[in-house]
């Protein structure tokens, strides 16, 4: 038997075979094919084209459908893509979709007013955020979508990448796809995450270090201890951003806190846990020792401009921007509250809670991840009366959107953000500059109007509990 | 079909043309599926990308002029790591919906090159040597996919392409479905 990475042993277990080496196409049978707003549209046109106006999908409970991209925008185009995915779940009785369900739309403006209790409403907001929490990721598995970021997923220990319409369609109808095996990359971190770091910081430095087309075609690894020590969120946050050096897929290991989430989430009873056989083959490693690191930022216009937020400390700043499947999970969102809490922010800053459990828990949670105390601000209250401007769950700002998104860069300004994508016109006008960072520096930031380097305000570590788990 | 050869003039950007830039995300809500709107992804191909990166080696020259729908353009030149970035399908589609034909780069970002193939919309060749200090935007080019060459008929030169590789079958069948079908795993 050769000696396999987890990927491959994913990718032969669903090729029916009992090994596959790095390059070779498989036929593999998928797991769950999710799709959007953005991409639905596209995807049921051509299954309707290819298989047939009266076709049925292959597994109508393996088919989420989660509308996050453009929902909280006058465009009529919008409002209709959305119906384009309502008629097609009642059409396919599809089990898992997440409806916006739009209250009151202002009939002057055409703008649709947001959920006002995020416990009250069906919708979620950012697909890899909700995919986890409602229990569509389980290890071992392989996991389509119709976004690049679906790589996050592979923080569960399984298969997860991006994919087109035509692909989504061919899954759709089939359940299976062609796939080239990639062979993997491994990157490696010792000791323990310090209190001014996230994940945010490693995958900066990572994407720095191979650049933006530095994994193409290749599994990304994280490993070592150091990625054991991050919670599930934040692993979430190195596998997202795979896709930023070009990664086909981001993976890291199964352990008892991945095992715990998707005990308490999954909808499925069973999956299967894969690791790398010892001696398995990587094409490339590097190590990195946690304790020497520092806090990063990606200059505009490439997520691997990469620099250290102190030598940025000069940098004059417009706009913050905390938000994203990337930063807008709620440990994201304490780590920025408890450099805020009891500070004003002196730049606009803009919050957009990754998804519709991560609004209602900014209420009920603490600066501590713990449930709030009498007396003691809620997440959300800290951010609020730092001055914040907290948005409705969604993509928003990220992708820039149509012209009336929150948060929108309408002018070329220098925006700090959580988000992972700084590319040219990336969040709206095309010499805006977007500067990468983690929710403590863009926090951080956000206080001074300068790039500033979270040390000068975290010293302690940062508590966020059983938040974002259970 | 990779026994094509292909003739026209060529249109050169550089290095880590994402797919943001290729079609930004605010034309995203244009429907793909309707035919009418469909057009619309072929008017913006390609306008988020810089205007001092709008055809190389000048510059601001636009892919499609304004409020058209078709580009004189019928070869993209790219550098390395084209098509970065969103995995969205409209980004091929835009090129392929202006006019476009055939893109030569360096190499490319996976999804964009696999939404090429599978859905059928551009042919994704992989150059020898780097084009983009080679080819001027207007130049006459020949792409010959068979041959494994583009003829620059500006300068005279030739250049080496890669074999189109694993995905040959189905770019030689029109895109994954119908390789399906030949294949007979689908009806």
């Amino acid at each position: 038997m050769p000696k396999m990475t987890m990927t491959e042993k994913i990718f032969a277990a669903h090729a029916g075979k009992t090994s596959v080496t790095p390059g070779e196409n498989v036929w593999v049978n998928v797991d769950v094919l999710m799709t959007h707003d953005v991409c639905g549209p596209g995807t049921i046109g051509i299954f309707k084209k290819e298989f047939g106006p009266d076709a049925k999908v292959w597994d109508k409970t393996r088919i989420p459908i989660i509308p996050d991209h453009y929902i909280f925008t006058a465009d009529g185009k919008c409002h209709r893509n959305i119906q384009i995915l309502r008629d097609f779940v009642k059409e396919q009785d599809i089990k898992y979709y997440y409806d916006p369900d739009f209250l009151d739309t202002d009939e002057g403006s055409g703008m649709p007013n947001p959920y006002r209790d995020p416990t009250k409403t069906n919708y979620k907001g950012v697909c890899h955020k909700a995919l986890p929490e409602e229990g569509h990721c389980r290890p071992g598995e392989i996991l389509l979508g119709t976004d690049s970021h679906t790589c996050t997923a592979g923080a569960f220990g399984q298969f997860a990448s991006g994919v087109g319409n035509t692909d989504a369609a061919f899954t759709m109808g089939t359940g299976k796809t062609w796939l080239k095996t990639p062979p993997t990359m491994k990157f490696t971190f010792h000791g323990e995450i310090p209190p001014y770091l996230t994940a945010k910081d490693l995958i900066l430095a990572v994407i720095g270090e191979i650049g933006v087309a530095g994994a193409t075609y290749k599994t990304m690894y994280f490993a070592g201890e150091g990625i054991s020590s991050l919670t599930l969120e934040d692993r979430m946050t190195l596998t997202n951003m795979a896709i930023e050096a070009g990664g086909k897929n981001g993976v890291c290991d199964v352990d008892q806190k991945t095992l715990d989430y998707v005990q308490a989430r999954s909808n499925r009873p069973e999956w299967e846990v894969f690791k790398d056989d010892p001696g398995c083959n990587y094409v490339f490693e590097h190590e990195w020792d946690l304790s020497t690191m520092e806090p990063m930022v990606a200059k505009p216009h490439s997520p691997d401009n990469k620099d250290t937020a102190r030598n940025c400390s000069d940098v004059e700043l417009d706009q913050a921007y905390i938000g994203s499947c990337t930063g807008g999970k709620i440990t994201d969102m304490i780590m920025a509250a408890n450099i805020l809490n009891g500070n004003q922010v002196k730049i606009p800053t803009f919050v957009v809670p990754g998804s519709t459990e991560v609004h209602q828990d900014m209420l009920t949670l603490g600066l501590d991840g713990e449930k709030v105390k009498d007396g003691e601000p809620s997440v959300y209250a800290a951010l609020e009366k730092a001055g914040c401007t907290i948005g409705p769950s969604g993509c928003s700002a990220c992708l820039g959107g149509p012209s009336d998104t929150f948060g929108r860069l309408n002018e070329p300004k220098a925006c700090i953000s959580t988000t992972n994508r700084n590319f040219p016109g990336r969040m709206g006008h095309k010499e805006a500059g977007v500067y990468l960072a983690s929710p403590l520096t863009a926090a951080a930031s956000a206080l001074t109007g300068k790039v500033t380097d979270p040390r000068e305000f975290v010293s302690e570590p940062i508590l966020t509990g059983s938040a974002g788990v259970l | 079909m990779s026994n094509q050869t292909i003739t026209g003039k060529a249109y050169v950007m550089g290095d880590d043309i994402d797919t943001d830039q290729i079609i930004p995300a605010e034309y995203l809500a244009y429907n793909p599926s309707d035919p009418e709107e469909r057009k619309f992804f072929g008017m913006y191909a390609n306008i988020g990308v810089p205007k001092g990166q709008r055809g190389l080696p000048e510059g601001n020259t636009p892919f499609v002029p304004e409020g058209e729908f078709k580009t004189e353009y019928t070869v993209v030149i790219g550098g390395k790591n084209f098509g970065c970035g969103s995995s969205r399908e409209h980004a091929p589609l835009a090129i392929a919906e202006a006019g476009a034909k055939v893109v030569v780069a360096e190499f490319y970002a996976r999804i964009f090159f696999r939404n090429c193939v599978n859905g059928g919309y551009l042919l994704p060749c992989e150059s020898v040597e780097r084009l983009v200090d080679e080819i001027k935007t207007g130049d006459e080019v020949t792409v010959d996919i068979d041959g494994g060459k583009i003829t620059n008929h500006a300068s005279g030169k030739t250049h080496s392409l890669h074999p189109l590789g694993d995905a040959t079958p189905i770019i030689d069948a029109g895109g994954v479905f119908a390789y399906a079908r030949q294949e007979g795993m689908i009806q």
